[in-house]
């Protein structure tokens, strides 16, 4: 890739996030900058590279830090973002879940024990 | 050759379709109706890029790869599925360091190796490397802010001094392995443990109250970071994906300090953020108390609730206890909605986070401009845990470090219920003038124990 091709891809790139994100409702901004945080753990293929090119043990060294810290900035940031979004719902799909009974199952114990009860007070007649 | 061509051919092709899917993700990510599918295709991309990299030419240490990739995973799945909602803030400032301390690690390898070509390679290596390195290490201070482990903001006289001069002999080194003058272990060596401690002193000054909008410019650094090396690789997928983030980052960041009423040099360099003492002051008339069964009554007899949930109901985990209260109150037929502030609790939307966690529609969920003319018809506005958002002295008071800031108009309903710990000031040690109005009763406690107390109230109402 040529140095100018080079300059086009990163112009046009970073007129698409501004764009992207700049319809964001302020309700998304917390898991969109997780989400993003995610999309940069596209650092791992680099780290991968640089790793598999590494000689002496110092670059070794280096280079396998590199992998471990793309790694987790990639699956952390994964894992977090899609526990946020998971959560999102709307009346009529809450209304919908109520009824069932499809809740979020990896919820902790005493979060599984709220919704519960603020299922059961949902389902008293209106 | 042939082989060596078509891998080449596969590669590139899978970075396009990584690179699609990660800028669709991200659009889909825009729409809560759309934003869980958004994640799902980002992942795809993800897991293309990831696994077609194994097919790079010219590859070894396999039997390094592995192990770290499997370590580095495993405990960020581990920490990302057990961490709780409240603490996901430091969570992302933890993952996008380990990002930033990756893009730095590609610099070094890169640079010790001297395999860089060309003045225009290194100097973006060096460039992606400084950044990423103070990414690291800045986040890490983040990190360690939001978990509680920093407690102290330390700051002294003469501190930008110090930050500038490590910047500038950082800047000094860089330049010297950028334009091949000086490469060896030493100088490089150098300038990457400079970067880090210009992370460091850079980030240590900065309060709790700002480190939301101190995690997206890192966000948005880590992003730059990833794809310079990207540059350095000749890897389209780090430079997309990189630059995207980037240029996202930045306008968050911006969006961020704007709701915050500040300007991103501000909150960088005033040192604001967790003292505002000067600020503290005279406010005139007296907190009054009020009996969570009266609070009850109050509110199970009025028309229309608007509940204002800051970071104290995030502490107290009173997401869920608020959220039954609720419905208590809309089964009463009370008009109720929630009235979000862009920065309440530690960052933009962090509030719905946890709302959305307890199962709360997002239509019952209005931002501050949907909202703001509704408070006058409110009869009770319930504040859980809020207090700088909700302070009126934002639009009166021009010495007060929060002055200008968009606050919510909780003090034009026509009765204000404050669920509080504590007579202390909020996180900004700023006195807030609502607290002291006719019309504002204070209820002590915490948020999860005064939300039972309330639902016990009304339900004896019956």
């Amino acid at each position: 890739m040529t140095g100018m091709v080079a300059l086009y891809i990163f112009m046009l790139a970073a007129f698409t996030g501004y764009e992207v994100i700049s319809r964001v409702p302020v309700i998304l901004h917390t898991p969109l900058m997780s989400g993003s945080n995610f999309v940069h753990g596209i650092v791992l293929v680099g780290a991968m590279v640089a790793l598999g090119g590494a000689h002496t043990p110092l670059e070794k060294t280096i280079g396998f830090i590199g992998v471990l810290l793309a790694a987790g900035n990639a699956v952390g940031g994964y894992v977090v973002t899609e526990r946020m979004l998971e959560m999102f719902k709307s009346s009529g799909r809450a209304a919908q879940e109520r009824r069932a009974h499809g809740q979020d199952a990896r919820a902790g114990s005493a979060a599984r024990d709220d919704q519960e009860r603020a299922r059961t007070a949902g389902k008293r007649p209106h | 050759m042939l082989a060596g061509i078509s891998a080449d051919l596969a590669i590139q092709a899978s970075y396009f379709v990584t690179a699609v899917l990660f800028i669709m993700g991200l659009k889909r990510m825009s729409s809560p109706v759309t934003a869980r599918s958004g994640i799902l295709w980002a992942g795809a991309g993800m897991l293309v890029a990831t696994l077609i990299t194994f097919l790079y030419p010219g590859m070894s240490n396999y039997g390094l790869m592995l192990p770290a990739m499997l370590v580095g995973a495993v405990l960020a799945w581990w920490s990302g599925k057990r961490v709780a909602m409240t603490n996901i803030p430091q969570m992302i400032a933890l993952y996008n360091g380990m990002g930033g301390g990756a893009a730095a690690a590609i610099a070094a390898v890169e640079l010790y190796r001297g395999g860089t070509e060309g003045y225009a390679s290194t100097t973006l290596a060096v460039a992606g490397g400084i950044i990423g390195a103070v990414s690291f290490s800045g986040s890490a201070i983040a990190f360690g802010k939001l978990q509680g482990l920093i407690t102290r903001s330390i700051r002294f006289r003469g501190q930008q001094f110090l930050n500038l001069l490590l910047l500038a002999v950082a800047l000094v080194l860089g330049a010297l392995v950028a334009a091949h003058f000086n490469t060896s272990l030493g100088v490089v060596t150098g300038f990457f443990v400079l970067a880090l401690v210009l992370g460091l002193t850079m980030t240590l000054p900065i309060g709790g109250a700002d480190m939301p909008v101190v995690i997206s410019l890192y966000n948005a650094l880590t992003g730059l970071a990833v794809a310079l090396e990207g540059f350095v690789l000749n890897n389209a997928a780090m430079i997309i994906a990189g630059t995207v983030v980037g240029s996202a980052g930045t306008l968050l960041t911006q969006l961020m300090a704007k709701a915050m009423n500040r300007s991103l040099g501000n909150v960088l360099f005033s040192g604001f953020g967790d003292t505002g003492g000067a600020a503290t002051g005279e406010v005139g008339g007296s907190l009054k108390p009020i009996e969570a069964s009266d609070a009850g009554v109050m509110m199970a007899f009025a028309q229309k609730v608007i509940v204002v949930p800051g970071y104290g109901m995030a502490v107290a985990q009173a997401q869920h206890k608020v959220w039954e209260l609720s419905q208590l109150l809309i089964d009463r037929g009370v008009q109720l909605r929630f009235a979000i502030h862009p920065v309440a609790g530690r960052m933009p939307g962090h509030m719905n986070v946890l709302l959305a966690e307890a199962g709360v529609p997002y239509d019952l969920i209005s931002d501050l401009d949907e909202i703001n003319a509704e408070f006058e018809t409110a009869d009770v506005a319930l504040i859980i845990g809020a207090n700088d958002v909700v302070n009126p002295v934002a639009r009166t008071d021009k010495s007060s470090p929060i002055y200008g800031m968009p606050i919510l108009n909780a003090d034009k309903a026509k009765n204000v219920i404050v669920i509080k710990r504590g007579q202390g000031a909020g996180f900004s040690g700023i006195e807030n003038a609502l607290f002291y109005l006719d019309n504002t009763r204070m209820l002590y406690g915490d948020a999860q124990k005064a939300a039972a107390e309330l639902i016990q109230a009304i339900k004896a109402v019956g």
